[in-house]
């Protein structure tokens, strides 16, 4: 008996199981475990009363993803809908934002007496919190709708900016070298080797826009109106807790999918530049 | 063999090597010591690299500069490149004063200086197009073909500097320097990054091609047998600060030259043991100066 167990270990000294399996069983374990407890503290009323058990949050999420594109009037609409509107809002704001920051990036990180000049304004503005912006935006534009444009263009403006300025302003000197020997014009040099040796930055300062964007967008709407935002609120104010869980779990889904892709952008751009 | 030559050089209206001239040339590189580098404590002295050089090239020969480390040469070379300024003196180039790069040099950088993001053929077509911009599409194709032939990279071109060995990148760099014909070629230790036996295969290359293509060329190197196996003079600096060159040497051996037999000559010997003297003194003054400065 012992004998055969050795002979069956020696002869298999391999687990079965790569580390990825290993990781995604201890990951589906870790997962199982927490509904568990969860489930356990809910129906043994360890919890306050408001919170809902595992099962009836499961139950909900798999409400809101059966049938997420109903609409039954601003305020009842599904949650695919209310991405819809979020993901316009961020993406359209994120848009405006970059057109500003990579023109400026480039421009004072190819002139170091514009970058002195202008490094002051964006060290102020740079640390503020995007919703100290949003009465700002009101006051301006007069409407809910442009205003989280605003609030999100001038959040995606920080990081994407001061990456591409430090992009340019680093571009490896003997890329720079080999432009000058060859007498490459100025223009030449900017968008045939500046630009392409900045664009892993550049990409990289857009992917962190967005996605601070992405977390500004539910704080923003909170306090607008529409979208994935407003709907966590209404939720809260309807004391559904369960919906509150799925949109926080969609919000995260929807926030990874974009950094992947911007990932995945973000390689294509480095040519092994970036191991 | 005469007509491949003509085939790879494009038409212009500049002689295909050139006189190469360094007129007393010093380089000083001020220090840092005002009050604000005080503060935050980065002065440093002032350094002179090199002081009163005085060289002539004559049109397609090669050259080697050989000199213990730290002694400047890298600094000689940007200064002909037109990378960095003399300090004092100048650089002429058949008679004409030069103080800025152009594509009368083409320089082979030591780190490959290849574009990450450009295919080895868009390297080459960079550069082409650079230096010819009103050249037809179809010719800088050709030019750039014939190079990358001529380097033996055919079959590489679609691929990125990332995919390449260190060998095969240089060989791009050689390509991209040869491709805008210039009238003087510039190496900055174009092998040092390579393993002893690609460095030693890269050198054979650079025979071969100089052979093809006699440019005047500047090779800066640490390695006798490479300065011995490719130049026709060899030219030995003492260590810095302010480096000077100590003694040429004439190289006489016949070409084209084959490393397997380059020690069969009567003279090989003799100025191995020169360098090797030389250099060796140099180098143990360099270290014990930096044990008691």
């Amino acid at each position: 008996m012992t004998n055969q167990a050795l002979r069956a270990t020696t002869a298999q000294p391999k687990p079965i199981l790569n580390p990825d399996q290993q990781a995604f069983l201890l990951f589906i374990a870790i997962l199982l475990v927490f509904l568990g407890l969860w489930e356990l503290g809910a129906t043994l009323k360890i919890f306050l009363p408001i919170m809902p058990s595992a099962s009836q949050t499961i139950q909900d999420f798999w409400f809101w993803m059966s049938d997420p594109f109903f609409d039954n009037g601003p305020n009842d609409q599904g949650i695919g809908l209310l991405l819809l509107t979020s993901l316009r809002r961020v993406l359209t704001g994120f848009l405006i934002g970059s057109a500003i920051a990579i023109p400026l990036g480039i421009l004072i990180g190819l002139s170091e007496v514009v970058s002195k000049a202008v490094d002051p304004f964006i060290q102020i503005l740079r640390p503020v919190s995007p919703l100290a912006w949003l009465p700002l935006g009101l006051a301006l534009m007069r409407d809910s709708e442009k205003t989280a444009l605003f609030v999100i263009a001038i959040t995606s403006i920080w990081p994407t900016l001061i990456n591409t300025k430090f992009g340019v302003s680093n571009v490896d000197v003997t890329y720079l070298n080999v432009a000058r020997t060859l007498g490459a014009s100025r223009w030449r040099t900017i968008t045939k080797v500046i630009l392409p040796a900045a664009a892993p930055n550049i990409v990289a300062g857009l992917r962190i826009s967005l996605g601070i964007a992405w977390l500004v967008i539910v704080a923003a709407e909170i306090l607008l109106s529409g979208g994935i935002g407003y709907f966590v609120w209404n939720e809260w104010n309807n004391l559904k807790i369960t919906s509150i869980i799925t949109a926080i779990l969609v919000v995260g889904l929807v926030g990874l999918i974009m950094d992947r892709l911007f990932g995945l952008l973000q390689n294509w751009v480095s040519f092994g530049q970036r191991s | 063999m005469q007509s491949s030559k003509t085939m790879l050089s494009p038409e212009t209206s500049a002689p295909a090597a050139a006189h190469l001239s360094l007129n007393n040339i010093s380089k000083l590189f001020p220090g840092r010591n005002s009050w604000t580098d005080r503060l935050l404590r980065r002065t440093s002295k002032e350094f002179m690299a090199i002081s009163n050089i005085n060289l002539e090239v004559a049109p397609n020969r090669f050259v080697s500069i050989i000199g213990p480390s730290g002694c400047g040469k890298s600094t000689l070379l940007n200064i002909i490149a037109g990378l960095s300024q003399p300090t004092t003196g100048s650089v002429s180039i058949n008679g004409q004063s030069v103080t800025a790069p152009g594509p009368d040099r083409g320089v082979v950088f030591q780190n490959y200086a290849l574009m990450p993001w450009m295919t080895v053929a868009e390297n080459i077509r960079f550069a082409v197009e650079t230096v010819y911009p009103t050249m037809p599409i179809a010719e800088q194709k050709s030019i750039m073909q014939d190079y990358i032939g001529l380097v033996g990279l055919r079959g590489a071109e679609t691929k990125h500097p990332h995919e390449l060995s260190g060998g095969m990148k240089q060989r791009v760099g050689i390509a991209r320097a040869l491709a805008i014909n210039p009238q003087i070629l510039l190496m900055d230790e174009p092998f040092g990054a390579l393993d002893a036996l690609t460095r030693g295969f890269l050198q054979d290359e650079v025979e071969r091609i100089w052979e093809q293509e006699r440019k005047t060329v500047i090779l800066i190197t640490h390695s006798i047998e490479e300065a011995l196996l490719l130049s026709d003079q060899i030219v030995m600096m003492t260590r810095g600060p302010a480096a000077q060159i100590a003694q040429v040497l004439d190289v006489p051996f016949p070409r084209p030259r084959r490393r397997e037999t380059l020690d069969q000559y009567p003279d090989y010997h003799r100025l191995k043991t020169a360098m090797e003297q030389h250099l060796s003194y140099e180098t143990r003054a360099v270290e014990e100066s930096r044990i008691r400065p």
